[in-house]
């Protein structure tokens, strides 16, 4: 992944474009929709008519004020709006209304985990702005333009160069998405366009005593995470390459370049010299009245910040002893999360309940193609099969089977156990009965457990397996495991 | 004090502009633009001192909309204008090397 000199230190920053999950557009009230057909979510506001005039949408504000917040960014008492030259048709008014020098929100920071160490990434800035239609290439000679999406609400959020690697890029990335899903700012679907990333990417390498810097190089519209990950790599490299090639391709004295990913070919292609594209002659918006934010408007959004999901995680492990991974799994999902915690709150022993949420509930969701929220299933109900599993009333076998019939039948689990007769047997003699049947039934088994040293330990799980199977899944695997080694040990 | 607006500084501002402009047009937008400028700069006459600066000419701030959606125009007048269209699309000359807002 990295070049092959260690010492190379790659600097890396983010833009990153959100689309807010509002029901209207930034600034007009025509509804952000992502399949209507072509042209059927426009009115002269974002077609650019002629002395239509644009509004904010108060949502769309308080999104950006509630994510800049979660960022730990200072939110602008004092903000307004801005207008940046575009010269595209997916953006009719031949400007992009945006936020130039007084920004909703700066100087914030971002800290995730990247490989269990605690990355902090300073964020420089976050604004409001538009979305630009859609452009579309596929007939020759012409260019179609479908401009539903033109005014939906972009948040722009830009990061310090503080990222060293493709993979911290990626994790940030990851995160960035586990963040506004869980605020409810953006559905953050890649595959509709919802997040798009640009990296700024140079290195920094060690030469002669000093330290020397390649060209700035900006890799425009990643929009998956892969992507991100593949072409930070890929041009961390080719710029090491550049440079032992070219000892002038040295910051300064080589262009800063704009740079597109090919998926297909993974390689960064070059496009311009990136000073052509940056005289954007920003000019304050008549149209547009400055926001003021009130006390009691910066309140009343703080009041709707959630517990956010890298301390949920972190939560989860301390508190209730999850693994890293299952505390990842569980508060993937800001409703899966409560959910989890409704079960605990419910009564539900913790361990217990985070193997059953991970192994079972969600497993039996994903397998449906649903969320876990969406089973039908009380926390209380949760709780109850796992507290029934502690016990040793069922056993995890018979759990399994039980929360599937859960799904179906609204009765208490410990009612459904019995009528399935999934209790477990706690009965010595009767569990012994069936160890001697097993073992009457397997001599080979019973040989290779006793005689076999390569084959004993599979042998002895075959033996436990029979038993289980002997029981009807009603044994106690404890009970099961103790009475056959007694019998293997000549007991 | 008069503004002197070059020939190099009108060729950049038109090519921002994506106007092609001739050699003559260079000059005479030169001299006039100078001169606009130059009317201009009598602002900087005024004392400004202590004068917070501001990004609107009206004294409003805080003018939202809720998040109501409203029935968009229908396709057929969203595109009655258009020069070319193409089905339901905007039909344009082909776009060269666009680089996303």
């Amino acid at each position: 992944m990295m070049p092959s000199t260690p010492t190379v230190r790659p600097i890396i920053g983010l833009e990153i474009h959100v689309q807010l999950q509002t029901r209207t557009k930034m600034f007009c009230g025509c509804p952000v929709r992502y399949d209507a057909p072509p042209n059927s979510c426009v009115c002269a506001v974002c077609l650019g008519h002629p002395g239509a005039l644009p509004v904010i949408n108060r949502r769309a504000l308080e999104y950006a004020v509630l994510t800049g917040m979660a960022l730990n960014c200072t939110i602008a008492r004092h903000t307004k709006w801005d207008r940046k030259s575009y010269y595209y048709p997916d953006l009719p008014k031949n400007y992009q209304i945006s936020q130039y020098d007084m920004p909703l929100a700066e100087h914030g920071s971002f800290e995730f985990d990247v490989d269990g160490t605690t990355k902090r990434v300073r964020i420089k800035r976050a604004h409001l702005e538009e979305d630009a239609g859609k452009n579309i290439h596929d007939t020759p000679g012409c260019t179609l333009v479908d401009l539903n999406r033109a005014g939906t609400p972009l948040l722009e959020i830009v990061t310090e160069p503080d990222i060293n690697s493709a993979e911290e890029a990626y994790v940030f990335c990851v995160e960035l998405q586990r963040l506004v899903t869980c605020l409810g700012v953006s559905e953050g679907i890649m595959q509709k366009g919802q997040m798009r990333f640009e990296p700024n990417v140079n290195l920094a390498i060690p030469a002669d005593g000093s330290e020397c810097r390649t060209p700035i190089a900006e890799i425009k519209n990643l929009n998956s995470f892969r992507s991100v990950r593949n072409a930070i790599a890929y041009e961390t490299q080719r710029q090491l390459a550049a440079w032992q090639e070219d000892p002038e391709y040295v910051h300064g004295r080589r262009p800063n370049e704009n740079r597109g990913w090919n998926d297909d070919r993974g390689v960064t292609e070059y496009q311009r010299p990136k000073e052509a594209a940056h005289d954007y002659r920003y000019f304050p918006d008549p149209d547009l009245v400055p926001v003021e934010l009130t006390d009691a408007m910066l309140e009343a959004t703080r009041a709707l910040m959630p517990e956010l999901p890298v301390a949920r995680r972190r939560r989860l492990v301390q508190q209730f002893r999850l693994s890293p991974k299952d505390a990842e799994t569980i508060a993937e999902h800001r409703p899966t999360a409560e959910l989890f915690e409704c079960v605990l709150a419910a009564g539900g022993p913790p361990e217990t309940v985070g193997k059953q949420f991970v192994n079972v509930w969600l497993k039996l969701a994903n397998d449906r193609g649903a969320a876990v929220t969406d089973l039908g299933v009380s926390a209380e109900r949760m709780a109850e099969l796992a507290q029934i599993t502690t016990e040793g009333i069922v056993n995890k076998t018979a759990a399994n089977q039980l929360a599937e019939t859960m799904l179906t039948r609204p009765a208490p689990p410990r009612q459904i156990a019995e009528e399935l007769g999934l209790i477990q047997v706690q009965d010595q003699a009767a569990t012994a009965r069936w160890v001697e049947q097993a073992f009457a039934e397997n001599a080979q088994a019973v040989r290779d457990a006793m005689e076999n040293p390569k084959k004993a330990k599979a042998a002895a799980g075959f033996l436990r397996g029979q038993v289980m199977k002997l029981s009807g899944g009603k044994a106690d695997p404890k009970l099961v495991g103790d009475l056959i080694e007694k019998r293997l040990a000549g007991g | 004090m008069a503004a002197n607006l070059d020939a190099a500084a009108v060729r950049h501002v038109a090519h921002l502009a994506r106007l092609n402009i001739s050699d003559a047009e260079v000059a005479l937008y030169a001299e006039q633009l100078s001169r606009v400028l130059g009317y201009m700069e009598q602002l900087g006459e005024l004392a400004t001192d202590g004068i917070a600066p501001t990004a609107h000419p009206l004294p409003v701030v805080n003018v939202f909309r809720d998040d109501v959606p409203v029935e968009p125009w229908d396709p057929q007048r969203a595109l009655q204008n258009a020069p070319q269209r193409q089905g339901a699309f905007f039909r344009v000359p082909k776009v060269l090397d666009q680089d996303s807002a």
